[in-house]
């Protein structure tokens, strides 16, 4: 993270790139870190914040050893992705952005991930899954969860 | 050779006047007494062009444009008062209404409103959309200032004359679409925030009863914007 501030000179606009680093180093961003970069690029913290929470790539919040993602772009909304969403909800008790208490799973949403064609798209770890429905995404989050116990 | 001239005369509403290149179409019409609607712009601060209320047509363009964003040129037709227009702008104001809660009956702002006066202005009679009965988060927690963003029409104001008058950036725009708020900081309590000097800018540029001085009866809040064209140019001047 001093790295990629110091090669990009403390510039101001070197933050989406220092935010993105320490996302990969920590996997999320915290209070202390965003002020750290807030004080190290002489960015306000308020714009910091801004940045942060403008983009659905970064997190704010420790994540689940899985995270699932639904696409809730206009595409896969339409091809019913709110009911995957739901059922995921439901199963689980947790709301999107919220990771559950045994921290397995974090349920997050996705504007778009540019796989329309394939709507409703779910990523899963990372990975782009097209042409779900319910019962594939609960199987392979089952599937998660039911390694993790055994 | 043909010098090119810095005056440009256009026609706004039929009408022929002549100006600065350099001018917007919304300063021009003022200077003529024309009225566009505005919200988000502010003299004094930045333009962001965000509240699409002074949206006008100009003939011969497929698009509406914002007349605060655009420049005037040689031979342009604008009309700022068309029926689309007027459509457009009352739709815009009920958006905003429904999206928050504007209940003016108990508001401190109510009768110093820049929303409510757009609304009254605009022939605002009724709400088309449902109210979304937002409950966002009232931070109480200045000991002069109160934010309830459950009035607030997000036109940035109070983020752009903290950054660009007072200096302090304590406010800004945190998510998007209808999640955006604003901030203090990262998202804590304003009466926690290190950055805010207590100036009171933001008190004064909000349009609404979203940023207002505590201890306010009903309609007992005014506000003070004359400040803001006195400072923005002693600024430039000193540069
Ligand atoms: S009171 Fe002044 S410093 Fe504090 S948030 Fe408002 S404009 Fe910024
Ligand atoms: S708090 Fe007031 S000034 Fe700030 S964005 Fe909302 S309406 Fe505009
Ligand atoms: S809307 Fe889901 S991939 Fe485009
Ligand atoms: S005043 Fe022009 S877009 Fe708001």
């Amino acid at each position: 993270m001093n790295a990629t501030m110091r090669r990009n000179g403390y510039r101001a606009d070197a933050l989406i790139e220092t935010l993105h680093t320490i996302q990969e180093s920590f996997g999320f961003l915290d209070d202390v870190s965003l002020r750290f970069v807030a004080d190290a690029l002489r960015v306000a913290p308020s714009q910091v914040y801004g940045v942060a929470t403008f983009y659905h790539f970064f997190n704010l919040k420790p994540q689940g050893k899985h995270v699932c993602s639904v696409c809730t772009g206009t595409a896969c909304y339409i091809k019913g992705a709110g009911k995957i969403l739901d059922a995921i909800k439901e199963q689980h008790g947790i709301e999107p952005g919220q990771t559950t208490p045994d921290g397995e799973l974090s349920l997050l949403t996705v504007r778009c991930v540019g796989a329309c064609g394939l709507a409703p798209a779910v990523v899963f770890d990372g990975q782009v899954i097209g042409n779900q429905d319910v019962e594939q995404t609960q199987a392979r989050i089952e599937g998660w969860i039911s390694h993790a116990n055994s | 050779m043909a010098v090119r001239s810095r005056i440009k005369t256009l026609k706004i509403d039929g009408r022929d006047v002549s100006a600065h290149e350099d001018e917007t179409i919304l300063q021009i019409a003022e200077e003529n007494g024309i009225f566009i609607p505005t919200l988000c712009r502010i003299e004094g601060l930045s333009l962001i062009g965000a509240c699409r209320l002074c949206l006008i047509e100009v003939k011969g363009w497929n698009r509406l444009v914002p007349a605060c964003h655009t420049h005037a040129e040689e031979g342009m037709e604008v009309f700022t008062d068309t029926e689309r227009l007027r459509n457009y702008r009352r739709m815009i104001i009920e958006l905003l209404f429904s999206e928050g809660n504007h209940v003016c009956a108990v508001c401190v702002s109510n009768g110093n409103c820049e929303l409510q006066y757009l609304a009254q202005r605009l022939g605002m009679d009724h709400v088309r959309f449902p109210n979304m009965q937002p409950v966002r988060k009232v931070d109480m927690t200045h000991e002069r200032f109160v934010l309830d963003r459950n009035r607030c029409v997000l036109c940035a104001r109070c983020i752009r004359v903290c950054d660009e008058i007072e200096g302090a950036h304590t406010w800004d725009m945190r998510g998007r679409g209808i999640d955006a708020r604003v901030i203090t900081d990262l998202d804590i309590p304003w009466g926690d925030s290190e950055t805010c000097t207590s100036c009171g800018k933001c008190v004064n540029v909000c349009p609404v009863g979203a940023i207002v001085e505590k201890g306010r009866a009903v309609g007992e809040m005014t506000k003070r914007k004359d400040f803001l064209v006195y400072l923005s140019k002693m600024r430039e001047a000193k540069k």
